[in-house]
């Protein structure tokens, strides 16, 4: 690959940004939130968080999912951690979230809206009660 | 223990973000023989006191790691950048910021792996908290490798992708720091 400049960077950016307006993206304002203190790198969080960008891409997501990092969450033996906000979901921590999971979260969770049992650590019981 | 020198960096550049730094540069210099990094910040600093209580891997703010009774990031990279013949310095001021400089010797059969560093790269201007990150990048004399230098600016990356959050402009992000990286 040829060294990009910034202005092909922002050229590139006009060109997708056409190609996803034509795209109808369904569910927008997912939020993903990877946990990247000391804890989580040296577990991998670094990997899994780019394994989720290139997953929510393959599966034509990009246009509609938020993918932050923030530090600790306070569970650090089972990390890395990842935080998925789903609209009309339950806000769910799972935990163990290698990069090797991170097709199985975005088919599942994002596409398929189910939750992923093995790894659910915190939340969704408090909020299906509500339900 | 982190695995190779580029998790290092970023839990540092993750502190410094941390430490309320609106500004964080690093220094990413790559030779046949070292690894010299540095990352400085303008976040809350450090008194004296608080340096020594920083490397002592017993020792965690409590409001970073709740319930944890450990602090093993700057511990562990300095034992480690100790135990492969390199240096570790730490100099702070309280309301002025922090410089971490560390080496890696690479001849030394302890030195960890470089690691990816597109993936630190990325991970590090995606980091929430810091208006303005600035990235340079220098390799240089590595057998097989060319010459390479270039610098990376987290405000003007956002401006030309739109933000750093969503998907669609995180790709694009990616697409450009390898670009850089391959010269």
């Amino acid at each position: 690959m040829a060294k990009m400049t910034l202005d092909e960077l922002r050229a590139l950016r006009e060109s997708k940004r056409k190609d996803l307006e034509k795209r109808d993206v369904e569910g927008k304002d997912i939020q993903i939130v990877v946990g990247m203190g000391t804890c989580g790198i040296a577990a991998g969080a670094k990997q899994t968080f780019d394994a989720l960008v290139d997953q929510v891409q393959k599966n034509g997501l990009e246009g509609s999912v938020l993918i932050r990092q923030t530090g600790c969450m306070g569970l650090c033996y089972v990390e890395p951690t990842v935080e998925v906000l789903v609209p009309g979901m339950p806000t769910v921590i799972y935990g163990k979230m290698t990069a090797d999971t991170a097709e199985e979260l975005v088919k599942k969770h994002l596409v398929g809206h189910q939750l992923l049992d093995n790894h659910i650590l915190d939340r969704p019981a408090a909020d299906i009660m509500k339900k | 223990m982190h695995y190779a020198i580029t998790d290092y960096v970023l839990d540092i550049v993750q502190n410094a973000c941390e430490a309320h730094a609106s500004t964080v540069h690093v220094q990413f210099w790559e030779t046949m023989a070292w690894i010299d990094v540095v990352v400085r910040d303008n976040g809350r600093g450090m008194d004296p006191a608080e340096q020594v209580k920083a490397l002592d891997p017993f020792h965690s703010e409590p409001d970073k790691h709740p319930g944890r009774k450990v602090g093993l990031g700057l511990p562990f990279l300095k034992q480690a950048a100790g135990q492969c013949g390199g240096l570790f310095e730490l100099q702070s001021e309280p309301g002025k910021g922090t410089k971490v400089h560390f080496r890696f010797d690479r001849t030394n059969i302890d030195c960890p792996p470089v690691g990816d560093l597109e993936g630190l790269f990325f991970s590090a201007l995606c980091m929430p908290g810091c208006r303005d990150m600035g990235i340079e990048r220098i390799r240089e004399g590595v057998s097989g490798l060319p010459a390479l230098s270039y610098r990376l600016e987290k405000g003007e990356l956002a401006g030309a992708v739109g933000g750093l959050e969503q998907v669609s402009s995180l790709i694009l992000l990616k697409e450009y720091i390898r670009s850089q990286e391959e010269g």
